[in-house]
């Protein structure tokens, strides 16, 4: 398929090749501006875009200088924290949630299934400026704006419909005679969740958190409306950076969340393919 | 259903009892285990909502803080001065708000309602202040009315009269660019900001969602065509955008877009540019940077119908004489309307709310109906207004939603 057939004709031939360069233009649209911050992040002056010596790659065009000032500013090391306490502790809350419901939702017997999926689902949709904007009145009203517990609470609720999503994936066609069959044997209840079901769902369960993560780790626009200035995170601090000066510190944190992005992207692929073999495991 | 009745009568009572309670049992259960996350969204994500939804409503402020003057205007009938004795009471209240440093809050309220009357207020809560509490009954009416001669307007004081509702739907007359007038009732404002700006938000959403149907159409249907290991190889290069930070991303478009950035320079550098071109802050930069954040939520669905699509239809229609373009458009592109519907609706669904990338890169020319919410939230502290105009972005969010719900099913979304 990827030649093509010695039967095509002239136009077939010169359709596909057209394919061909039109895709290969969009992946280059897709992945190049991504691509292109990385060497900017190396600038060794404060620009935004090449400087003459970097195109004609002259060592001291380059520089480590935006990485420096990254870890020596207490705004930045700030952030970082911030983004993985606040990541980690919404993950946790909303991988426990998602995987729960998630179980149950998959349940035929599930009243309202159809209706309690969708408006669990929601906070996917909603556009987040509603979210914030009803947040932060209603969150203020218990004092939680402007804390952590208001801001994790909030990325929880955000990060849920990704694990139920993943979680349920991984649940189809799963047969809950296993779980009658344990429950028969003498297993509680709840030995029969981590015994029998947590191994199958396990991949579901691990994508699942690392998009709850990831979805904590990118979010700006709750932590814009509800969060102190004490629970800035990075992508906080990269908003106001570009709104009022932007300077290559931006660009040296974009690239480490780059790679941030491709080990991610590496464990789900990963994850992908034991969930694969796993399926696939009792067919074999 | 008959299969279920049938067997339910070869039951005896006593077992058709059990049965019916082992499934209440099994409701039972699964409701346990969903409780919980329902529990939590309902208080942390659907209360905020509808609380926001609920301002848009009730907004008891001005009521508050001048309740007797509210009280008398409901007597008046709209046409003329309010009577001396309300604009007695009226005058009475300003003087106490002054006393207690308040008159600021009531000047912001009456601003929003009749624009101009922040001034008005204050200096005539600073006057009606120098008067001593038993000056008041002869001395307090006159003090107003020569303080401003705002005050001896009726359309003020039918002004003060609507924004002392309690519960008001006038929010979202302003959010559709009406008015209310005395004689007139609702009738359209001459300048209209917001119908416009909703219009360019859902033409900005559907030029984004074509380009990346445009750009994802070929791209997927390339991708399919592929061994399957080389489309995955391939699909690193949708799947590494997708998942790098919304942030990242913005921040590319700005290094390239602006006026001495990566495009720019190199155009310059390549003599094919005189001088700079200005990308940034247009709305041009808006639609370039959505749909680059965008695609992959097309590429995605679109690929996976794709790659279910058996190639031997598209063949045996070839080879029964038709012709290659009419036998796609006949035959394989019906096929891939589920895909491209899906990731349609959510690329709509998507940009129509986006609020982070035409704050940053869209200038004044490219913000969308998030953005005004944003600013009225923010700036301009008129929340009950922002608060309107998000429940019609919502109610229009909801729908495009159900429809996605009724035709994708809300739980297919694809993650990559």
């Amino acid at each position: 398929m990827n030649s093509t057939p010695a039967y095509y004709g002239f136009w077939q031939r010169l359709g596909r090749l057209l394919l061909k360069l039109g895709s290969w233009l969009v992946l280059l649209f897709l992945i190049l501006p991504i691509l292109v911050i990385v060497p900017l992040s190396f600038n060794s002056e404060p620009f935004f875009s090449f400087t003459e010596g970097m195109l004609t790659l002259q060592p001291e065009a380059y520089s480590l200088r935006w990485y420096q000032e990254v870890f020596t500013d207490p705004r930045w090391i700030l952030a970082i924290k911030n983004s993985f306490i606040i990541g980690i502790f919404a993950t946790l809350l909303s991988t426990v949630l998602g995987t729960c419901a998630a179980v149950g939702l998959a349940r035929e017997e599930m009243p309202l299934r159809r209706f309690i999926t969708a408006l669990l689902l929601s906070p996917m949709i909603v556009p987040l400026i509603i979210t914030a904007a009803g947040m932060f009145f209603f969150y203020s009203d218990f004092g939680l704006a402007g804390t952590y517990p208001g801001v994790i609470i909030a990325h929880a609720a955000l990060g849920t419909p990704f694990v139920i999503i993943t979680v349920t994936a991984t649940l189809v066609g799963f047969d809950y005679s296993l779980v009658r069959a344990a429950l028969n044997l003498g297993a509680t209840p709840l030995r029969a969740f981590f015994d029998v079901i947590m191994p199958l769902i396990r991949p579901g369960v691990i994508s699942g958190a690392l998009f709850a993560f990831i979805t904590s780790f990118d979010e700006v626009v709750v932590i814009l409306f509800m969060a102190g200035p004490q629970q800035r995170t990075i992508p906080r601090q990269m908003f106001s950076g570009l709104r009022e000066q932007i300077n290559p510190s931006i660009l040296a944190v974009a690239t480490l969340l780059i790679l941030t992005s491709i080990a991610l992207l590496v464990t789900l692929e990963l994850l992908r393919r034991r969930a694969e073999r796993l399926r696939l495991a009792p067919a074999e | 259903m008959p299969a279920r009745g049938a067997l339910l009568h070869s039951l005896t009572a006593q077992e058709a009892g059990q049965a019916a309670r082992a499934r209440r049992r099994k409701r039972l259960t699964a409701l346990l285990f969903v409780l919980p996350l329902l529990l939590f969204i309902l208080l942390a994500f659907v209360a905020p909502i509808a609380s926001m939804l609920w301002r848009s409503v009730h907004h008891p402020t001005v009521s508050e803080l001048i309740p007797r003057t509210i009280a008398e205007l409901q007597r008046w009938d709209e046409h003329g001065l309010p009577d001396e004795a309300s604009l007695a009471v009226f005058a009475e209240e300003l003087h106490a708000l002054a006393r207690k440093r308040q008159s600021g809050r009531l000047a912001e309220e009456l601003n929003r309602a009749f624009s101009g009357m922040s001034s008005v207020v204050k200096s005539s809560a600073r006057q009606l202040g120098r008067l001593q509490p038993e000056q008041l009954a002869t001395d307090g009416v006159p003090t107003l009315l020569k303080a401003h001669r705002n005050w001896s307007r009726s359309e003020v004081w039918y002004a003060i009269k609507r924004a002392g509702m309690t519960y008001t739907y006038d929010y979202y007359l302003t959010a559709l660019d009406l008015e209310r007038h005395p004689d007139e009732g609702i009738r359209p404002r001459d300048t209209q900001i917001y119908l416009k700006l909703y219009s360019k938000t859902l033409t900005l959403a559907l030029i984004i969602t074509l380009l990346c149907a445009l750009l994802g159409y070929p791209l997927s249907y390339y991708l399919a065509s592929l061994p399957e290991n080389r489309a995955n190889l391939l699909l690193v290069l949708v799947l590494l955008p997708f998942w790098t930070s919304l942030l990242v991303r913005t921040t590319a478009w700005i290094a390239l877009l602006q006026t001495n950035g990566v495009i720019n320079s190199t155009l310059l550098a390549s003599g094919l540019l005189d001088e700079p071109l200005e990308m940034l802050y247009t709305s041009f930069a808006t639609v370039v940077a959505m749909t680059h954040i965008l695609l992959p939520f097309m590429v995605l669905p679109l690929y996976s119908v794709m790659r279910g699509i058996d190639p031997s239809y598209l063949r045996a229609a070839l080879s029964l004489g038709d012709r290659p373009l009419p036998a796609f458009a006949r035959i394989y592109f019906p096929m891939t309307l589920p895909g491209l519907s899906a990731g349609a609706l959510l690329v709509f669904i998507i940009s129509v709310g986006y609020y982070i990338t035409p704050a940053l890169v869209g200038g004044t020319d490219g913000q969308m109906i998030s953005n005004l919410i944003a600013f009225h939230m923010q700036s301009s502290n008129n929340w009950e207004l922002a608060a309107a105009l998000g429940s019609l972005l919502l109610a229009l969010i909801l729908l495009l939603y159900w429809v996605y719900d009724r035709f994708v099913g809300a739980s297919n979304i694809k993650l990559g």
